[in-house]
């Protein structure tokens, strides 16, 4: 299971990449994992605002439906295009070409709110045990 | 309720498989990509283990046959060493289980039945069967394995020799398999060409190694075997088939032999008149995935119901069954379904959705 450095992650599996005043969204290695082969996602539209983990977007996999949460308060400035016809890049590569979402944020402090990655992975590791 | 283990549930777990319990059974989801694996066994050959479904043998005088009045299957007008699809009804004329019943010689049957109904379709048929007949559920002592896409029969002509390349589109027949007379049938579920494969507990498991050594066979698991049978048009028992529904609600009139006697007669015909919904296919616009019990609107109202659905890797698109208002079922009519997060438009289509497979293919 890889956990990416440099990322911050949600409780719900999403990952937040910072650079600069402005963050890149995905959902975990686990997450893709545990969701199994992805099938649809539902990309946001540029200009929406998000407040920190409110439903950002939907995403859909062989077994379910589900939602990802926007780790951060932001607005979506640009999203994966890619990933329209080829949901499956999450699966396969879910911290570089299956990224979903670009937010310009606001507040780089409600990091603090988030995990980073060693704390990420001991939060996995209770989540197995 | 204990799941109960395959005699195969050691591969598995050395191959890395998701189990998850169905119908009683600790069974294989996948072993890395339910998408890879069903795309593999359109390519390919893909092996299932199906040990979890039940087989119970019948032998009785054709000439005072009960069985024939047990189920739809016409078992008395069956060539010998082919195989028919039926049901077994209720007396009000709903589905107890869709089966598959072979004729093994002119006084011996055997009938193929779904795991989770076991228990109840012995009792139900052998209720009917009178004291001379013969009845013996085998389902624990049989591994089935099912062996299916374009490359399957260059894979068992190494197993089973020649002969095999003869059997013809749902016929079987008895092959030699690692030494054992083992009952073979050109049947499946996925559309394909491809053999379903009835050997001993002994034989099940290196048969399932032999097989997996040949560079063209990739093991399968039940995600994969759900894409694949919906892909073909095929129901499910406990989704499309239950309880509930007849199998003339289902569109299934054609397996059904009103020429004979059989439990639930008279209450088909009585519902002939009397159908409102049916079973039809659907076509999502779209990647989104319809779902077991998503409500199906049309025209504002609600029409119908999803009974199963997946996400076609080969029609890159939603699909699945539902039970529709009888007079909106024209084929293309537009419909709305209510998924389990936010709605996706769709449309009638009659199955099988994916045509022009390997399942008829014949070597000259």
């Amino acid at each position: 299971m890889e956990i990416k450095e440099g990322c911050f992650y949600s409780k719900e599996h999403e990952w937040v990449k910072i650079e600069g005043t402005s963050a890149k969204v995905g959902i975990s290695d686990y997450a893709q994992h545990k969701l199994g082969d992805i099938t649809y996602v539902d990309l946001p539209k540029t200009g929406k605002e998000v407040k920190q983990f409110e439903i950002l977007t939907g995403i859909e996999s062989v077994k379910a439906a589900s939602d990802i949460y926007s780790p951060l308060t932001g607005k979506v400035i640009a999203i994966n295009s890619a990933l329209e016809s080829a949901p499956e890049l999450v699966n396969k590569s879910p911290f570089d070409e299956g990224w979903i979402a670009q937010l310009a944020i606001t507040d780089p402090a409600e990091t603090a709110n988030l995990m980073d990655a060693a704390a990420y992975k001991a939060y996995l590791d209770s989540l197995e045990g | 309720m204990d799941l109960k283990n395959t005699v195969l549930h050691g591969e598995h777990t050395r191959l890395n498989a998701l189990m998850a319990p169905f119908a009683g059974w600790n069974m294989p989801i996948h072993y890395g990509s339910i998408i890879e694996e069903a795309k593999f066994t359109r390519v390919s050959a893909a092996a299932f283990d199906i040990s979890h479904m039940g087989e119970f043998f019948v032998t009785e005088d054709p000439a005072r046959s009960t069985l024939d009045e047990a189920i739809t299957n016409p078992v008395l007008k069956m060539k010998e060493k082919t195989c028919r699809y039926g049901f077994l009804l209720n007396a009000n004329g709903t589905v107890m289980d869709d089966l598959i019943v072979y004729r093994l010689a002119p006084d011996k049957w055997m009938i193929v039945v779904n795991a989770s109904n076991i228990e109840r379709d012995a009792k139900a048929i052998s209720s009917v069967l009178s004291k001379d007949t013969f009845f013996m559920d085998a389902s624990d002592a049989t591994v089935k394995i099912d062996l299916q896409g374009p490359k399957a029969m260059e894979v068992m002509k190494k197993i089973a020799g020649d002969g095999i390349k003869k059997l013809k589109y749902f016929t079987f027949d008895i092959f030699s398999v690692l030494g054992q007379d083992s009952v073979i049938s050109r049947t499946g579920y996925t559309g394909e060409l491809g053999y379903e494969i009835y050997v001993s507990r002994d034989t099940g498991l290196e048969l399932w190694k032999k097989l997996l050594e040949d560079p063209l066979v990739k093991p399968a698991g039940l995600g994969a075997r759900d894409i694949l049978r919906l892909e073909a048009g095929l129901p499910l028992y406990g989704d499309e088939l239950t309880d509930s529904v007849t199998p003339l609600d289902a569109g299934m009139e054609k397996y059904i032999d009103f020429g004979k006697e059989f439990t639930g007669r008279e209450a088909l015909l009585r519902h002939k008149n009397n159908i409102k919904r049916m079973l039809t296919g659907l076509q999502i616009e779209g990647r989104r995935t319809p779902r077991h019990t998503n409500k199906v609107m049309a025209g504002g109202k609600e029409a119908g119901f999803v009974t199963s659905g997946v996400f076609s890797p080969h029609l890159n698109r939603g699909i699945g069954f539902m039970y529709l208002d009888r007079e909106l079922i024209t084929e293309g009519a537009q419909v709305t379904i209510a998924l389990d997060k936010g709605e996706a438009k769709g449309s009638v289509i009659t199955p099988p959705f994916i045509k022009n497979t390997s399942i008829r293919y014949q070597e000259a």
